[in-house]
């Protein structure tokens, strides 16, 4: 487990400083830090969307901006969160961790590596230029469901360019991170041995390969119909516009759990660390990875329950989303293993790991709730369908990635990040998390659509507690930027295994991390 | 102080709990739940939903009562030393074949409820349903009441949605003309849309359908208590899509057959006298009503519609140019825009009238006036 070389001070000699070296960098550690910077970035331009839609759904009536801006702010909001924070915050994650976590010296493909990243920040500015575009952004939430994406401007088109850049992006990735776990483990570090955080990138990529090409020929049929007089979504010419949301979602399901796997994979490395004990199932947490991610091909029509699929459909697409609660169980049932007579602190990463832990179950829930077909009828396109995927994106996705930054964080600045302060982030955000989205399954029971910006007076109370409690969620996010940048600067010296005894390769390289490790393969016995 | 700021963090993550617990006692006023159902698949849906909250809140508080017994007495800081067990087959197999049969009795009366629900065999009445943005249009196809038909638009005030007046009881969920049908008799809905998807819901008859164009859905529901119903739109349909809502009245099969005469006289009305000849005056003051009704959501009052979304009508080519023209794109609309043919929506009358308007309104003064007869011509 040692050959570890500090090549600290020759490798700063080879490439250049200052700007050039983030432009030019080949490094995964450079790459994977510059990811999550543009995803919190991103998350901030997100999250100030998010601001301006609470602010108007505050009380009834119609305050600060106009229902198309207020569209085209729920349409950026999703898009941007999705593709342009939780994923690439996690390819960040990816790019750090894997090669630390596998023993390589680098990613496979490290010009490629910084191809793929420069990419993204061209394709953020294509979303939210699309702002200043003519008649706005698109306007049609994130799902683009024609006819209305054929009625909308020029910002329409922005976003179909932007979502094909980041397509070509995420698959770079993907065969960058597929080739480096299948072909530069260390010695000894069989797949069955591989940390459970690099095994869900493994399969994730491979969802994103299958996916992203199906996204891109939506968004191209949707460019042709826009443009060059094709009918693919148009009766009037021989197609179908419920034919875009089949393409979408069998997408869009899969997209799911591009999110949510690599999250899967962070609170498995949080969960033993703080347990002090292995893993729970470790190749039933693997088997688990795999089949949530084939059964998530063969449910996308759950998001079509009253588009007008035929009743034998409903039925197949209800049984296979249920299904769905089994290998997503045992997940859950194998942390709560983990836990069970382990020697368990609560440091930062730990909480808001168990945050997760705690509401991305309850987001299941809602989520079999939505699963039967007669119930769904009720709630889609209900603000309790919203409640549901932001317990799973926010509570979920976002929450492993702050435990995953808490975790993995002494390993990339060398030092220790402020334990009060982080106690409060977390604290803070689990509290307004709840406030925003709890009330909101209550809206959607009682029947308030999403995507309105104005609404009826019954919905008037809880629509205000969750505006404050979106307010509070927001601010409380400037402290978690506050605590990092504490945290570059300096703080107390983090050791070699930050944690004391986190299990894992990465704990056995210095820290901060040296700018190239493992040029000697470590073996792993 | 640290240690404060800890234990204060602390009291405040207990406090968020607690909050997230309370409401069910404190906000007894407050729909909690789905909408007392009126009709059988809204109560099956209604019942199943009750079912699968309370399966999945055991399943919940079972599983987190476990963890929270291992949070509490699990401590590093109470000393508690780590187990070394990190697999046990028995146990993982339990525990993908319990959830596989809590699964199965889930679709038991998942099947079931979805069976009754999608039944809209033998109707009473069949009604159509056509979503256009942003309004829903009705006809009477089938059964009592056969060829009624009108359109249904929101009744709010824009002053009340602007904050410039009070907002009335039913704000955003009332129409003028409401959808009427009896009590106790099986209504299948067609839904079909003229320009992008809508959706038609109704919780209280647990029926959602998307309304998509060029093809057309069903759902039925036989209502089974008299009183006024309120939904609204269910997919995103551009700017209004939050303007358009869905009413329904239950009523008795007597008010009903009185309520399609009186229907069935104001249709006769309405069609108003198609060699009528109108005075500019006359024509204008009507086709204000008929803009305020069809055109003002994009077009605005001022007739400058909102640039680079909605054209603005005032000193366009079009409402100063030729005619025809206009009165073309009127009927007809125009193709890969927002632009509705508005020919199927409304009357010779009616159309006359909202042309005759915008040709002379705002610093548009051409000085035509339109005849209903001149679109009857166009039609052909």
């Amino acid at each position: 487990m040692e050959a570890v070389h500090d090549h600290h001070a020759h490798g700063y000699d080879h490439h250049p400083s200052g700007l050039m070296r983030w432009v030019t960098t080949t490094n995964h550690k450079d790459i994977g830090t510059m990811y999550l910077w543009f995803s919190f970035i991103m998350f901030l331009v997100g999250g100030a969307m998010s601001m301006v839609i609470r602010a108007e759904l505050f009380q009834p009536g119609l305050q600060f901006v106009s229902p198309e801006f207020y569209n085209q702010m729920i349409t950026l909001h999703a898009l941007i969160m999705v593709f342009g924070a939780i994923m690439p915050a996690f390819v960040g994650f990816a790019n750090w961790m894997i090669p630390l976590q596998i023993g390589a010296p680098d990613m496979a493909f490290a010009r490629m590596n910084n191809w793929s990243f420069w990419i993204l920040p061209v394709a953020g500015s294509m979303l939210v230029g699309s702002l200043f575009a003519p008649g706005g952004a698109a306007g049609t939430g994130w799902t683009l469901y024609p006819p209305l994406s054929v009625q909308s401007g020029m910002g329409m088109d922005m976003a179909i360019f932007g979502i094909h850049l980041l397509g070509m992006s995420s698959i770079m990735g993907s065969i960058n991170i597929i080739t480096t776990i299948l072909n530069l483990r260390a010695p000894g570090m069989t797949l069955m041995r591989m940390p459970l955080f690099s095994w869900t990138w493994l399969i994730t990529a491979y969802l994103l390969i299958a996916v992203m090409p199906v996204l891109a020929g939506a968004v191209t049929m949707l460019l042709t119909d826009r443009h060059f007089g094709t009918s693919f979504f148009s009766a009037a010419g021989g197609g179908d516009p419920v034919l875009f949301q089949h393409i979408f979602w069998f997408f869009g399901h899969p997209e799911v759990y591009v999110i949510a796997l690599p999250a899967f994979g962070v609170i498995s490395e949080v969960i033993p660390a703080f347990s002090r004990k292995p893993i729970f199932g470790y190749a039933s947490m693997v088997y688990a990875i795999a089949s949530i991610a084939i059964i998530s091909f063969f449910v996308w029509a759950h998001h079509m329950y009253v588009t007008g699929i035929p009743l034998t459909g409903q039925l197949y697409f209800m049984y296979a989303t249920m299904l769905i609660a089994v290998p997503t169980g045992v997940k859950v049932f194998n942390w709560v293993a983990t836990m069970w007579r382990g020697s368990l602190s609560f440091e930062t990463p730990m909480l808001f790991a168990l945050g997760f832990l705690f509401l991305f179950t309850l987001g299941g829930f809602s989520g079999l709730v939505l699963a039967i077909t007669a119930v769904d009828v009720q709630l889609q396109d209900t603000y309790y369908v919203v409640a549901h995927f932001h317990y799973v994106m926010v509570a979920g996705a976002l929450f492993s990635a702050f435990a995953g930054v808490y975790y993995w964080l002494p390993k990339w600045t060398g030092h220790m990040y402020d334990e009060t302060l982080g106690k409060w982030h977390f604290w803070l955000s689990l509290m307004f998390f709840n406030m925003t989205f709890f009330v909101q399954h209550f809206l959607g029971l009682a029947g308030m659509p999403r995507r309105i910006p104005d609404y009826a007076l019954q919905f008037a109370d809880f629509n205000r507690i969750s505006s404050i409690g979106a307010f509070g969620f927001g601010v409380s996010q400037l402290l978690f930027l506050y605590i990092v940048v504490k945290t570059i600067k300096g703080g107390k010296k983090a050791e070699a295994n930050a944690w004391g005894d986190a299990p894992g390769l990465e704990w056995t390289v210095p820290s901060p991390a040296p700018y190239h490790t493992f040029e000697e393969p470590p073996v792993v016995k | 102080m640290k240690v404060t700021m800890n234990t204060l963090a602390r009291w405040l993550g207990a406090t968020a709990l607690c909050l997230m617990l309370l409401p069910g006692a404190a906000l007894a006023d407050y729909q909690l739940n789905l909408s007392p159902p009126v009709s059988h698949a809204g109560f099956v849906a209604y019942e199943l939903h009750n079912f699968m909250t309370l399966i999945c809140l055991v399943i919940f508080i079972g599983v987190f009562a476990v963890l929270g017994y291992s949070l509490y007495y699990h401590r590093k800081s109470k000393g508690y030393k780590a187990a070394t067990f990190h697999e046990n087959l028995a146990v993982e197999i339990a525990w993908i074949a319990v959830p596989f049969v809590i699964l199965v009795v889930m679709a038991v009366p998942a099947t079931k409820a979805l069976l009754d629900l999608r039944d809209s065999s033998e109707p009473d009445i069949t009604i159509k349903a056509t979503g256009y943005q942003w309004k829903w249009g009705y006809d009477y196809l089938k059964g009592d009441g056969e060829g009624v038909h009108f359109m249904s638009v929101l009744a709010t005030p824009r002053d009340q949605i602007e904050g410039k007046a009070p907002k009335g009881e039913h704000y955003l969920l009332e129409v003028d003309n409401p959808v009427v049908v009896p009590v106790n008799k099986k209504i299948r809905i067609l839904t079909t849309a003229n320009d992008v998807i809508h959706a038609w819901s109704m919780q209280e008859f647990g029926i959602k359908q998307d309304a998509v164009p060029g093809f057309i859905r069903d759902a039925a529901f036989k209502a089974e208590k008299e009183g006024i119903y309120r939904g609204q739109c269910s997919e995103l349909c551009g700017k209004d899509h939050g303007f358009m809502p869905i009413v329904v009245e239950v009523v008795s099969e007597e008010k009903y057959a009185a309520w399609v005469g009186g229907q069935k006289k104001k249709m006769a009305a309405a069609m108003g006298d198609p060699n009528k000849v109108w005075t500019l005056d006359e024509m204008k003051a009507y086709g204000a009503k008929v803009y305020t009704t069809n055109c003002v959501a994009c077009h605005q009052a001022d007739g400058k519609g909102i640039p680079g979304a909605f054209k603005a009508l005032d000193g366009s080519p079009i409402a100063t140019g030729p005619k025809p023209d206009h009165i073309n794109r009127v009927l007809n609309g125009k193709a890969g825009t927002a632009m509705a043919a508005f020919g199927n929506q409304l009357s010779d009358t009616d159309i006359a009238a909202v042309v005759t308007y915008e040709r002379n309104s705002w610093s548009n003064k051409t000085g035509d006036l339109i005849q209903p007869a001149e679109i009857k011509a166009a039609r052909k």
